[in-house]
């Protein structure tokens, strides 16, 4: 991991981190209306829907893997979240401090590894914490009226391990993914690639 | 689909107000409600925000619109509450097996969703008077945000809508090179994930193009950037945080006087 | 001030194994303005890059040097503008005044200045619109102006302009040109990119050709130039004035009836339109920016459902399918019956590589593998994109792309081609050999509807035009 040269953002690093975050607030805006279509499939145990969560959280671990920069991670989930709000989230502005909170779980993740290792273990690591940060505010913010047992210590964990998977190893496949097509040229993941 | 233009008249006085301090009174509104258990703070406030509506040059019918969403999981909340509410005092209205309904089931799930509507509608009203180059500028200029990251995000945001023709035009080129789903489910959610995965390579490509544009014209050239459009932090946008803080605290305070109220903690 | 030299300057892009531009060794000076000619994929695009200090230190490997007014051009940003080929990615903001605006910003010009120049930038291009009109809105043409409009408000020393007026209609491209013509100030110095040469010449007094293996091949006045190596040049690609190129007509009449277009439209996209094509015909489509050509492109393609009217496909087309209109066909029989070719080749790529991109096709519909991979090599050599088989789609020049797309098309040779401005970008090489390719594929039978703003196209290889008007 040699690319540790500077931690300033360069112009590329912001707007793409920003791109991201756009194209996800899009995606949550669209997710938010599958969450709804799947409420019925969840009626049984309306807890378990939250093994669906891990999508409103990969932002928050892509950013931070594809710029590699302190602050990727919070700065893409929490722009991802006012642009859901900017179009029209029925969340309205609380999203934005939800953004905020599962933004820093993600970037502690990485900050504990000093922005030095973008591999898979970390990836899971931050999908975990941004999910613990997400569930602890649902936890307390949301849920305070449901069950303990029932619902809401299950619907934590299940937080968690859906954005460890979802987000965590989905965020780092889907870096993978990102690299190979050439799309993150100009980004250290995108090191070692055959030339033509 | 996807409209990133404001939504309201914005000459009305308090769409007019700096968006910094929209963002905010609806945030000191939501979070002071968020206080709260009962239904009386919540149906207070909501009445309050449907008061202020016209200030804010939204129509009901918008409103209407950008809510209903929020009252779907309002009855997702009430079959919740119903299976799995902490507290099952109160009078037993019905009794079937694992569904137990007592009043006071059924005054928490009113107090629930009515607190779901009362902290949510602030946030839509302001973004949906709010205009995202004027946020950045604000954001700027009154929160000290730093100025690379609000623009650089403001320069993203304007893609959304060529996000969505984007979407449409990968859809036609798979379509015309002989990549269909056909009716096979799985097949369309491949053909559904590759899609968005294109959209997205895509968005990271025009990303890439439009930081060198950006920085052909001199954006993080190190100089301090002056600015194009000032946004104006006066005495009418305190008075606005102020009054969202009054009205959620009064709100608050009647619920505490008719003795309905109950904290979020403790 | 705005003087450029060039010492032994080459540029390789990073992945690649060949030098993009080598062995550039030239001096333009202040107010000079220069073509810049070159065939296609012979570094220009990378070249202007390398001016606009926009090429990053770990996108490449630089050989020699390159220097504006004696400065590296990184650290010379501000004495330098640029207007890129496409104007969509480098608008930056939603409303146009901000947007010309956004660079007097970046350069700390105080408040009070910046909207007189900003006023004064969009009045020298000739802007119709208001300050607050959303960038969103424009056409192609009044993108474009706009983007000049930004560079112009920084007042640079040195303007690069990289083929400003690609896919612009005639009265567009005209106007970028006028305002060009008109915006510059003479100490202003200018390096202009743009293949179609005769346009070109009233804004220039001086001609570079770059030859594509590297170094300068001929420099000098237009007419010194065109006069001492103009047949050598024409027949290296280069649009030489004078140099017309044979037409290539049809060598029979018209045969069966393809494809019937009846009231075809959609709202506010495209009028009503009225259209047949047919076997052995190429079928021009002209007008101006903003007419709906696209649209009708798409709907005739089989990819956009049609708002008004319907798309009728003969037997001779459809085979079994004739009573079906072509839009609910599944993907595999319309990509073996019609092919399409995008406006923004971008849109159309869908693999890694382009050999995959133009194997995907032909696989797609069947075809057995060894002539998969006859067809894919023969088109890679013609359209000089061997060399290129294993790089990136996205990483192609502009022209290469614009050759990949129409290529993948061919690939498949569909009863029924629609392409989209087939020959942007193109020298004059390469655009003979689409211009034959085309030609081949319509003498053995098939349909081509080719929508264009290229005259020379029209007149080499249309049999038939059709123009859309722009509705008020
Ligand atoms: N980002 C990139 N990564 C890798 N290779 C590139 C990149 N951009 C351009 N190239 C390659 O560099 C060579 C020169 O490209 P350039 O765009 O400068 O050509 P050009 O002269 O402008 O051509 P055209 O007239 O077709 O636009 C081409 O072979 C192209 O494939
Ligand atoms: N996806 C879309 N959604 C809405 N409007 C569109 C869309 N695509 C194009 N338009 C609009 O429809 C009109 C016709 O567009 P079209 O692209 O067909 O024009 P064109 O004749 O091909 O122009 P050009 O010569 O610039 O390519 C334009 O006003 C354009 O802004
Ligand atoms: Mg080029
Ligand atoms: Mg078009």
């Amino acid at each position: 991991m040699n690319h540790t040269d500077s931690n300033r953002w360069r112009t590329i690093d912001i707007v793409v981190a920003a791109v991201i975050a756009v194209a996800f607030g899009v995606v949550f805006w669209a997710w938010g209306l599958v969450w709804k279509a799947a409420d019925p499939a969840f009626a049984a145990a309306p807890a378990t829907q939250a093994i669906m969560y891990g999508v409103w959280l990969v932002p928050a671990v892509l950013g931070g893997l594809v710029i590699r920069k302190p602050g990727a991670a919070l700065f893409c989930e929490t722009v991802a979240a006012v642009v859901s709000a900017l179009l029209g989230s029925q969340w309205g502005g609380v999203v934005i401090v939800q953004g905020l909170v599962q933004g820093l779980g993600a970037e502690l993740a990485f900050a504990a590894f000093r922005y030095r290792s973008y591999r898979l273990p970390v990836a899971v690591l931050a999908g975990a914490l941004t999910g613990l940060s997400a569930a602890l505010f649902d936890f307390f913010v949301w849920n305070s009226e449901y069950a303990l047992v029932d619902y809401r210590l299950p619907y934590a964990a299940l937080t968690v391990v859906s954005s460890a998977l979802i987000a965590g190893v989905g965020g780092y496949y889907l870096t993978r993914a990102l690299a190979n097509t050439g799309a993150l040229d100009r980004f250290p993941v995108a090191r070692d690639r055959a030339t033509v | 689909m996807i409209d990133i233009e404001p939504i309201a008249a914005p000459g009305a006085p308090l769409a007019r107000r700096n968006p910094v301090a929209k963002v905010a009174a609806a945030l000191v509104f939501s979070f002071v409600l968020l206080a709260t258990l009962d239904p009386v703070a919540p149906a207070l406030a909501i009445a309050v925000e449907l008061a202020v509506l016209p200030l804010f040059g939204v129509r009901y019918r918008l409103l209407a619109r950008r809510a209903w969403p929020l009252l779907a999981s309002a009855v997702g909340v009430l079959v919740t509450l119903v299976l799995f509410a902490a507290d099952r005092s109160g009078r037993v209205l019905l009794d079937a097996g694992p569904v137990l309904v007592t009043s006071g089931v059924l005054v928490t799930a009113l107090g629930l969703v009515l607190r779901l509507l009362a902290v949510a509608l602030p946030g839509i009203i302001v973004f949906a008077t709010t205009d995202a180059t004027d946020l950045a500028d604000a954001l700027v200029q009154n929160a000290k945000a730093p100025a690379r990251f609000a623009i650089g995000a403001l320069a993203a945001f304007r893609l959304v809508p060529l996000l969505g023709q984007e979407w449409q035009m990968i859809s036609m080129a798979r379509r015309a090179r002989g990549v269909d789903a056909g009716r096979n489910p799985v097949a369309k959610l491949r053909l559904f994930v590759s899609t968005a995965f294109a959209l997205l390579v895509g968005a990271i490509r025009r990303g890439t193009r439009l930081a060198v544009a950006m920085d052909a014209r001199g954006f993080d050239a190190g100089v301090p950037r002056s600015v194009a459009r000032r946004q104006r932090f006066g005495a009418a946008d305190w008075a606005l945080i102020a009054g969202a803080a009054v009205l959620a605290g009064a709100a608050l305070t009647v619920s505490v006087l008719l003795g309905t109220f109950r904290p979020l903690i403790g | 001030m705005g003087s450029v030299q060039l010492r032994g300057f080459g540029w390789r892009h990073a992945g690649r194994k060949r030098w993009a531009v080598r062995d550039l060794d030239l001096r333009i000076e202040r107010g000079e303005r220069v073509l810049l000619l070159g065939p296609s994929g012979a570094g220009k695009s990378t070249l202007l890059a390398a001016l606009a200090g926009l090429l990053p230190e770990d996108s490449g490997e630089q050989e020699g040097t390159v220097e504006i007014d004696g400065l590296d051009p990184r650290k010379a940003r501000e004495r330098v503008g640029i207007v890129f080929q496409d104007p969509e990615s480098q608008l930056v903001m939603a409303r146009c005044g901000d947007d010309v605006a956004f660079g007097l910003e970046n350069r700390g010009v105080p408040a009070e200045e910046i909207w007189p120049r900003v006023d004064e930038a969009l009045h020298r291009v000739g802007f119709p619109y208001r300050r607050d009109r959303p960038t969103a809105a424009l056409s192609g043409g009044e993108q474009q102006r706009l983007a000049l409009a930004g560079a112009l408000a920084l007042r640079p020393e040195l303007l690069l302009l990289d083929e400003p007026t690609a896919n612009l209609d005639l009265a567009g491209a005209t106007q970028v040109r006028r305002a060009v013509a008109d915006a510059l100030d003479a100490d202003t110095t200018v390096i202009l990119v743009e293949h179609r040469v005769a346009e070109a010449l009233p804004l220039v007094d001086r001609v570079v050709v770059v030859e594509a293996g590297g170094g300068v091949r001929a420099d000098g006045t237009p007419e010194a130039v065109f006069a001492a190596h103009g047949d050598a040049l024409a027949a290296e690609g280069v649009w030489v004035p004078g140099h017309p190129v044979p037409p290539r007509r049809a060598a029979g009449p018209a045969g069966d009836l393809l494809l019937t277009a009846d009231r075809l439209g959609l709202p506010p996209r495209l009028a009503p339109t009225d259209l047949r094509v047919r076997a052995g015909e190429a079928l021009a489509v002209l007008g101006p920016n903003g007419a709906g050509k696209s649209t009708l492109a798409l709907l005739l393609g089989g990819l956009l459902r049609p708002g008004t009217g319907g798309v009728t496909a003969s037997a001779e087309l459809a085979g079994r399918d004739a009573r079906t209109p072509p839009h609910r066909w599944r993907a595999p029989a319309l990509a073996r019956r019609i092919g399409s070719v995008f406006q923004d080749p971008e849109h159309q790529f869908v693999t890694g590589t382009v050999r995959d991109e133009l194997a995907l096709g032909p696989r797609r519909t069947g075809t057995p593998e060894p002539a998969v991979l006859a067809t894919v090599d023969a088109l890679l050599e013609r359209l000089g994109l061997a060399a290129l088989a294993g790089a990136n789609p996205y990483t192609l020049s502009g022209g290469e792309a614009r050759r990949l797309s129409v290529a993948t098309a061919l690939a498949t040779a569909p009863r029924l081609l629609i392409c989209d401005e087939p020959t942007f970008g193109q020298d004059r090489r390469t655009w003979r050999e689409l211009v034959d390719l085309l030609a081949g594929l319509r003498d053995a039978g098939h349909g081509i509807v080719a929508v264009t703003h290229d005259a020379d196209f029209v007149a080499a290889l249309a049999d038939r035009t059709v123009t859309l008007e722009r509705r008020p």
